[in-house]
């Protein structure tokens, strides 16, 4: 058992240490994406990437498939015939039928649930992370990742995008510098062309970042009336204030 | 139906007399609404106290929705925010509220006080009035320290086992005091669930008499005002101060404009931007606790972060500690160290206001800084405005007693 007096001494020399180491663990600059979750068709072949390619061995444990459905307008018939792999009942959560210490196995660490990871990493994270796989003959599935430094997982999404490599991180004189998404460049084109792969990610990461928040589809727009009718009560209320203020001098 | 409308009204005043009988309603709805006379010169920073108690509303309110599905314990604790966030009717909503209510509660409180310190209103003879108010920001900490336990993410777990860790830098009873607030030698289930019950019952329970006790002494000595003046040694025949006016309906009315003002942001960033980039709900925290594995950066949420600055900035861990609890805890004695007979900024010398102005410019720039990565440059900026931040306090007898005060007028000016 680890000594209370250590842990104490651990947790202050980490408040002291951590935030100083923080910049080093960051890895490249991100690339940015605009999110639209008003585009139903891309949240829809987003929905179907995600539970083609993620939740195999990522679930999504707290999101159910006919809310998605009722949601992005998907049925249950089609949810069941497209969407559904491990169950038949759409009132389900997308959990993975994979089991939780095979994986560890597998993978050496679980992989985490994902429902609410586009609001953990942000969806610039989630676009540049799918986009920076290269090949890393030390990694245990020969890829690394730009935006995720050692990253435990294969590159799902290979036979879509094709395989990229790390070049030119020798300049001339010889020094090393922080490689950057400039330096990946494509040496096996997978099924899709670049402009396709990008399209596919960027309805993918819509979709994660709708699912990360479902309700994100509607707040905004109960909030103009909840303003709306604010706005007018508070109208009111100031001309009702200036009636009962008249006789203060 | 005229006959009923006055049938209906009689018996309600009816009622009101045979409840006034046994119990003193109309002596209290006089006391502390029809007949509390405040000052009728209120400006803009006299709202902040009744936004506190619109807070404090939602934040109970809310705070009874959420507990009856969130569940208490490390294996479920997440999810079942995450649940209230998808499955609840409406449990994103009552979660919104709550999440924004909690900063927004410091906000107002922060405004508050700040009120308190432009016009003097910690100055005699309200000083009990400043401490059971200083007492309710020293309780609404802890609350709201509890209370970000519960979500149970990466920064819930850390931040908690960070500072609660700070109580081991304590001299011999260090070590036992934070076993003792833990339950357990790490942050656990134990934690989890004292927390929740010091959070849903023990702290409101306290906030709520204090809350009581605060109104109760400011209706004892009556209301300060921009001017500094006390209206009470300003009585026509009947004993009501010429600059008074009844709180109700002058006052309530003008609350209610007020509040309908304060509700459009409050509800701004419920609705369009709950997560306020970070600062309200931070990213980390949608990550589950992880007791294996800590946060790249620790930081606390924005209302902690000066006293966080501060304590970064003493090099000795003790000292930090003792800098940290001294920088929340000054206020109290500060009825006590301002020497100046004046109370409004407005009759004050240029002494306390550039003390003033320097004061604001550390506090915020100390909270700026407590959200930033250490680096040497951030640690010395640190420490200039931790010390600037407490000469404020400690060359506050100097500074007031020697200061250029104008003359305060008699009555209150519009």
């Amino acid at each position: 058992m680890l000594g209370h007096k250590r842990v104490h001494q651990a947790a202050f020399t980490l408040l002291m240490l951590v935030s100083a180491t923080a910049s080093a663990a960051g890895g490249a600059h991100l690339l940015h994406m605009d999110v639209d979750l008003g585009n139903e068709a891309s949240l829809q072949r987003g929905a179907k990437t995600f539970v083609n390619y993620c939740l195999s061995c990522h679930s999504a444990s707290y999101m159910r498939y006919n809310r998605m459905g009722k949601d992005l307008g998907i049925s249950d018939d089609v949810l069941k015939a497209n969407f559904m792999f491990g169950t038949d009942k759409v009132g389900d959560t997308m959990t993975v039928s994979m089991d939780s210490e095979d994986s560890l196995k597998f993978f050496g660490v679980s992989p985490p649930d994902l429902s609410v990871i586009a609001r953990a990493r942000g969806a610039d994270w989630l676009y540049s992370y799918f986009k920076t796989f290269y090949l890393d003959e030390n990694r245990p599935f020969g890829v690394n990742n730009l935006t995720f430094k050692d990253v435990g997982m294969p590159h799902v999404l290979w036979e879509l995008q094709g395989v990229q490599r790390l070049a030119h991180v020798e300049s001339e004189d010889g020094a090393h510098h922080t490689p950057t998404y400039a330096d990946l460049e494509l040496i096996t084109p997978g099924t899709q062309t670049e402009k396709e792969y990008d399209q596919t990610i960027r309805d993918l990461v819509n979709f994660m970042v709708y699912l990360g928040e479902p309700i994100k589809l509607k707040r905004g727009k109960i909030g103009v009336w909840v303003l709306l009718y604010l706005f007018v009560f508070m109208i009111i209320a100031y001309m009702l204030k200036k009636e009962y203020w008249r006789d203060v001098h | 139906m005229a006959d009923l409308g006055k049938k209906v009204v009689d018996g309600l005043y009816g009622l009101r007399d045979w409840v006034d009988d046994r119990f003193p309603l109309m002596q209290n709805w006089n006391e502390h609404l029809a007949k509390y006379y405040a000052p009728k010169n209120f400006n803009f920073w006299y709202y902040f106290g009744g936004f506190a108690l619109l807070v404090f509303a939602i934040q109970i309110l809310t705070g009874i929705w959420l507990t009856m599905n969130y569940k208490p314990s490390a294996e479920e604790a997440f999810a079942s925010v995450e649940y209230i966030m998808r499955d609840v009717n409406w449990g994103w909503l009552i979660r919104y509220m709550h999440s924004t209510g909690a900063s927004a509660f410091f906000v107002v409180i922060y405004l508050h006080m700040f009120r308190a310190l432009l016009y003097g209103s910690y100055k005699k003879p309200r000083e009990l009035l400043w401490l059971s108010g200083m007492g309710l920001y020293l309780v609404l900490m802890g609350e709201a320290f509890f209370g970000y336990l519960l979500p149970w993410g990466q920064m819930s777990y850390w931040g908690a086992q960070v500072i609660i860790s700070l109580f081991g830098a304590l001299p011999i009873v260090g070590e036992q005091l934070s076993l003792w607030i833990r339950g357990d030698f790490v942050v656990s289930d134990v934690t989890l669930n004292r927390f929740f019950s010091l959070h849903v019952i023990a702290f409101p329970l306290l906030i709520f008499g204090l809350i009581g006790a605060h109104i109760l002494a400011l209706h004892e000595v009556g209301s300060n005002n921009p001017d500094g003046v006390e209206i009470k040694k300003n009585k026509n025949a009947e004993g009501i101060p010429v600059d008074g006016i009844p709180f109700h309906p002058y006052y309530t009315v003008k609350d209610i404009f007020g509040a309908t003002v304060f509700l459009i942001f409050f509800f701004g960033v419920v609705f369009f931007m709950p997560e306020m980039n970070g600062y309200f709900l931070e990213h980390a925290n949608f990550i589950p606790a992880d007791p294996l594995k800590t946060p790249e950066h620790i930081a606390p949420v924005w209302y902690f972060t000066p006293f966080y600055a501060i304590l970064r900035a003493v090099p000795d861990q003790l000292g930090g500690v003792i800098a940290m609890g001294l920088s929340t805890t000054i206020f109290l004695v500060l009825p006590w160290l301002d020497r100046s007979p004046v109370k409004s900024t407005r009759y004050r010398g240029r002494n306390f206001k550039c003390a003033l102005v320097l004061f604001v410019i550390s506090f915020l720039t100390l909270g700026w800084l407590g959200m930033q990565p250490v680096t040497p440059l951030f640690t010395w900026m640190a420490r200039f405005f931790s010390l600037v931040y407490f000469a404020f306090f400690l060359l506050m007898p100097f500074y007031t007693a020697i200061d250029n005060d104008k003359t305060v007028p008699d009555r209150v000016k519009n």
